[in-house]
């Protein structure tokens, strides 16, 4: 299906595809991660009770974890629209270049520079200057997340701008419009709670293993855990339907905005009222329909305009070169709802074990629990999927399409970098992934034993002690 | 050109040079300590080197996504040609920065003394292939990339010369240099003794480098050479030369003295120098030999609208950044690290 001439630019989506897609779950951990971290310290100082500082420590280790390879992993990212996508980058340059700009100067510093005071400053600075420097660092995330979601709305629903008659670029020509497009605040709302929804699952995941292994060796396991998992579940319950409320407000959005998208996303061939929500199917792009579809009547338009004789876009009637690939999002789209409404689903059970005092004990729970871990990730990725490959064939929606986006760069080149990039990332990334089980297997007390201070730099002689001694 | 548009390009490659410039001497250290991994291999150097720069390095490491950040803003011209001219050794040195990244967690949380081994040579091999990587792209800039029509139109690796394989060698000698005399300054006793022992040797290599490469760059094109003698620019050009030779004695004095933080301010001005000395070699092309400043600047609104970010924004990162390295000031030694 892919001729020769496609090949480099198949290649280049695939890699950025890949190397964004891994990147963003650090990010995003890191987000949410931030905020719980925020909350715990401020508990801890407003408190005084330690099993707030306990987690808090044991947390900022995984955060320390996280945070690094969301760097690393981000330097990629700020060079691949230069070596992979020259001919973004010299049209649209001028603004989404502008706004990482903004995202580094008041984000990525900030991050940077509170970070050394977070991970080994409280007993420099004391406990006010090293919550401030957690707040910072808390803010730091959230105002990345600001501007690189200002950046990606634009591209999907561009404003505020004049293309250039004789070089094809975009000129920017009012920067709120650019920043505050049309479906920049409901991506940026969900996003944020996706971020939290994430955190809260992994959080809670690691609750529910502890919880587990002590049921299996007969003891309780102690009130930091036990807070630790109440806490995540409480973020749950309130989260999980914040999160489906926001989305569907995302999804209004984008039907006003990008009805191709829509109509890729629904499998829908034709423009139709009282349309059927379909459960199931293949999209067929070359016959233009959808096999083996099964749909609820009606629930498509109810779903998309809130009323059963609403009308839904259809794909035919965009032509065959502006129609996204409709069998990608129509999946990702359906996995992310999916989990979406497994997730709500756990918030519901917690809170009736929770009236039940079971919240601890449950068995079938915990082991749900634990089974969801990468729930929220799987389905930020699913909506990323949707999102970004609906608004295919275009890299700026409607105005410059990918295949113009490209660089000039030969297929040996390409091919050598997407080779590079995936053996780096699966062995870097899964030793990060590995060492973060590993952390996570230790109970908090143990995070707290290590030492006077927060992070101590070399206290791999502690834990290979340990290790000596186990052995 | 009206004003605005012949004068913001011209402010922005200043701060452009001086973000790069920020980047190479605070991450130089980084990087450099990475490298002196292959020297130094007792456990506990090994661990006040890293403790040195553990609170620093990821803010350090932030100049060069600004550098890259801001090519992209204002000058996406150069941003979408000089990336893909340097594709090769720009993917390998990202996955060299990976690897050292990564490697400064990794090693600490490490389970076992094979798997700590194993990250601590991560971490020199990443720190020393991204040096290198570094001085090739830049020896390749300096040598001017093939474009047409605005676009990059050369090959995958026409970077790679001997000119480009010598400047990848001095980058991976100097950010060494910046490494030791910064542990100079920031260690003591036998690790502080070592550093001096090791600048003397590397300060020698370096100015052969320097000479090595300064003595070639102005034969790669004839504008070069014109740059360099020409009148009047012979007089902003002389002093360079001295004011390194200037440097390089003040070091050398140093180092046999008590005196700390000198001979890292020495290497500084070295660095300092050497990229000033690039900048009028090469002005004033972004691209060169083909594209200047003006033809791969922004539209105005976006230079206009960056341009006071910047200025409100440089000074107060700037001012945490110091706030960051008072905070972490003094020597480190074995036992104080970070109690």
């Amino acid at each position: 299906m892919v001729n020769d001439h496609d090949l480099p630019l198949t290649i280049a989506r695939i890699q950025f595809a890949f190397t964004v897609g891994v990147h963003i779950i650090f990010p995003a951990f890191s987000i949410g991660l931030s905020v719980f971290l925020t909350f715990l310290e401020g508990m801890w100082l407003k408190t005084n009770d330690n099993r707030y500082l306990n987690l808090f420590k044991y947390w900022l280790k995984v955060f320390s974890i996280v945070f690094g390879m969301g760097v690393v992993s981000g330097i990629v990212m700020a060079y691949e629209f230069g070596t992979n996508w020259a001919g973004f980058s010299a049209k649209a340059g001028p603004i989404t270049g502008v706004l990482l700009s903004y995202e580094v100067m008041t984000a990525f510093f900030m991050e940077a520079g509170f970070l050394g005071v977070m991970l080994f400053g409280l007993n420099r600075v004391g406990r006010r200057m090293h919550f401030f420097a957690t707040c910072a660092v808390t803010t730091g995330t959230l105002i990345s997340m600001t501007w690189i979601l200002a950046s990606n709305s634009w591209m999907q629903t561009p404003q505020g701008y004049v293309i250039d008659q004789k070089t094809g670029r975009f000129l920017p020509h009012d920067w709120l419009a650019i920043i505050f497009n049309p479906s920049f605040p409901y991506r940026i709302t969900h996003m944020g709670l996706a971020a939290m929804l994430s955190v809260a699952f992994t959080v809670a995941a690691a609750g529910a293993w502890h919880l587990l292994k002590a049921k299996k060796s007969g003891t309780q396991a102690d009130s930091t855990i036990r807070l630790m998992f109440s806490l995540s579940l409480w973020m749950i319950v309130i989260t999980a339907p914040l999160q489906i409320i926001a989305g569907d407000m995302h999804g209004l959005n984008t039907l006003k905005y990008q009805p191709a998208k829509i109509a890729a996303v629904e499998g829908d061939w034709t423009s139709e009222t009282r349309a059927p929500e379909l459960l199931f199917g293949i999209p067929n792009m070359k016959t233009e329909r959808t096999d083996y579809a099964i749909g609820i009547p009606l629930l498509g338009s109810f779903i998309l305009t809130h009323d059963i004789n609403g009308k839904v876009p259809g794909l035919k009637d965009y032509p065959a070169d502006q129609r996204a690939p409709a069998p990608i999002v129509f999946f990702s789209f359906r996995i992310m709802i999916a989990l979406g409404g497994l997730m709500l689903l756990c918030g519901l059970w917690s809170l009736w074990l929770r009236r039940r005092q079971h919240l601890f004990d449950h068995p079938l729970f915990l082991r749900v629990i634990l089974t969801m871990a990468p729930a929220g990730f799987l389905a930020l990725l699913c909506g990323w999927v949707t999102t970004e490959v609906g608004r295919q064939p275009w890299t700026v929606y409607g105005l410059l399409r990918t295949k113009d986006s490209a660089s000039p760069l030969a297929l040996s080149s390409l091919s050598f970098s997407m080779l590079f990039f995936v053996a780096v990332y699966l062995f870097v990334f899964g030793s990060g992934l590995l060492m973060l089980i590993r952390l996570l297997r230790a109970t908090p007390e143990a995070a707290d034993n290590t030492s006077d201070d927060i992070m101590i730099l070399g206290s791999h002689h502690h834990t290979i002690s340990q290790n000596k001694d186990a052995s | 050109m009206s004003g605005l548009a012949f004068y913001l390009p011209f402010i922005w490659a200043f701060i452009v040079i001086l973000a790069i410039s920020v980047y190479v001497i605070l991450d130089g250290f980084d990087l450099g300590i990475g490298i002196l991994f292959a020297f130094e291999k007792k456990p506990e150097h090994r661990d006040i080197m890293i403790n040195t720069i553990a609170p620093v390095w990821d803010g350090n490491e932030t100049w060069m996504v600004l550098g890259g950040a801001t090519l992209f803003g204002v000058f996406p011209g150069a941003y979408s040609t000089l990336l893909p001219a340097f594709y090769i050794p720009i993917i390998i040195m990202l996955g060299a920065l990976i690897f050292r990244g990564v490697a400064f967690e990794f090693r600490i949380m490490a389970h076992s003394p094979n798997h700590r081994a194993f990250w601590n040579t991560g971490f020199m091999a990443g720190s020393t292939l991204a040096a290198f990587c570094q001085g090739c792209i830049l020896g390749g800039y300096v040598q001017g990339v093939h474009t047409s029509h605005g676009a990059f139109a050369g090959g995958a690796m026409d970077w790679l010369t001997p000119f480009s394989v010598l400047c990848g060698l001095s980058v991976v000698t100097g950010y060494a240099l910046l490494g030791t005399t910064w542990l100079v300054w920031r260690t003591s006793d036998e690790l502080e003794a070592r550093c001096r022992h090791w600048s003397k040797k590397l300060s020698i290599l370096m100015i052969l480098c320097i000479i090595a490469v300064s003595c070639w760059t102005p034969f790669l094109h004839a504008p070069y050479l014109h740059h360099w003698i020409a009148f009047p620019n012979i007089l902003f050009g002389l002093p360079v030369p001295l004011l390194v030779a200037l440097a390089g004695f003040l070091m050398w004095r140093t180092l046999d003295k008590e005196h700390a933080i000198t001979p890292f301010l020495c290497v500084i001005g070295w660095f300092l120098l050497s990229l000033v000395g690039l900048a009028i070699t090469i002005w004033p092309y972004a691209v060169p030999p083909t594209l200047t400043l003006w033809d791969v600047a922004s539209p105005v609104p976006s230079q206009l609208f960056q341009l006071v970010g910047t200025v409100i924004l440089l000074p107060i990162i700037t001012g945490y950044s110091i706030y960051s390295y008072y905070l972490f000031r003094g020597k480190v030694t074995k036992t104080d690290g970070y109690h």
